[in-house]
């Protein structure tokens, strides 16, 4: 792709049903990103150590050469 | 994509999104429905409001949740349900996306958390107004920059098993292009992060994408998202093209308009300024 410039995204309007966004962009948003919500009577990602640890151990075969940051 | 079906008694509450009750949220919530097909609808406390549905407790419960989430076909389905909401309400109004899986006993607890939230959520989602998320990926790509067979995809670090010399020099020219391409792709990967930093007003580095999702072409040097008020689509998208423009052997792939995930975070993410 050397004589082309960016590759963006087809607009919303060109794919009414939406297009499908690629797996992977969306977890590093919905993993990394994202508010928290914790509180004491609260079950979430973040706030529930065995499920990030099971969380961990899915992205360990997403991204297997890199430790993941949570 | 159709919802999930129900399994087992009782329910708890999801969480999509936090955003500012109101007519404008009323609006968005009306029609849509979450993950089993609920109707989704808001819990409204402390001057915010949550965007909940009903999921049920055996699926979403602590035991449940891990179930979801070892999976990989169902997380991206969770990931996909949990998505078509924020994005829906995202292209309506301002709202906060949720991290991924965030589940509730019920509205009084979500209430309690809302109160607890409601100055640095609200302090978000003045800052998030009229935003959107844009993903700037840069790939280099070294089949792209030299046409002869590059054979199979090698990385540095495994060459000490070869078994012979035209291998080892093999190896030696695909690991050279590597390196040119990558060297190359990191000049084009700065030139555009700071075209896309000029216009956009907050940026997040995510770790570059690697392992058997990471689809496509190429190693990816950069990840980076960027907060980017609507008022400046086009000068985001100007600003991009321009910096990538011309460039050999590296591939920039923007991904958008996301709701601002990745910039919905009050404790923070890996921030690069």
């Amino acid at each position: 792709m050397s004589t082309d410039p960016a590759r963006w995204p087809q607009q919303n309007d060109d794919a009414p049903l939406g297009r499908q966004i690629a797996l992977i962009d969306l977890l590093d948003r919905l993993l990394n990103g994202g508010a928290v919500l914790t509180g004491d009577v609260v079950l979430s990602v973040a706030d529930v150590d065995l499920v990030r640890i099971n969380l961990r151990a899915v992205i360990h075969s997403v991204t297997p050469d890199q430790p993941s940051p949570w | 994509m159709d919802p999930l079906p129900y399994s087992g008694d009782g329910t708890l509450s999801y969480v999509y999104a936090v955003g500012r009750p109101g007519a404008a949220l009323d609006s968005a919530v009306a029609d849509l429905t979450g993950l089993y097909g609920d109707p989704v609808r808001t819990v409204v406390s402390g001057g915010l409001a949550a965007v909940v549905s009903a999921v049920p407790a055996q699926d979403f419960g602590e035991a449940g949740l891990k179930a979801q989430l070892e999976d990989l076909a169902r997380l991206e389905v969770v990931a996909r349900g949990h998505h078509a909401v924020v994005d829906a309400l995202a292209t309506r109004t301002t709202v906060l996306p949720l991290r991924l899986a965030t589940v509730h006993l019920d509205d009084a607890s979500t209430g309690r958390v809302l109160d607890a939230s409601r100055t640095g959520f609200t302090e978000l989602l003045d800052r998030l107004d009229g935003h959107v998320e844009w993903g700037v990926k840069v790939y280099a790509d070294p089949e792209d920059a030299v046409s002869a067979d590059p054979g199979p995809a090698v990385m540095p670090s495994g060459g000490s098993e070869s078994p012979g010399r035209a291998y080892l020099q093999r190896r030696r020219a695909q690991r050279n292009t590597r390196q040119n391409a990558h060297r190359a792709a990191q000049e084009v990967s700065a030139r555009v992060a700071e075209a896309a930093a000029s216009v956009a007003a907050d940026q997040v580095a995510h770790r570059p994408q690697q392992g058997e999702l990471a689809a496509g072409p190429g190693e990816n040097i950069a990840n980076g998202a960027y907060l980017v008020h609507r008022s400046r689509t086009e000068g985001f998208r100007t600003a991009v093209e321009e910096a990538a423009r011309g460039a050999s052997g590296v591939r920039v792939e923007v991904t958008g308009p996301w709701a601002p995930y990745s910039f919905a975070s009050v404790t923070g993410t890996s921030v690069e300024h």
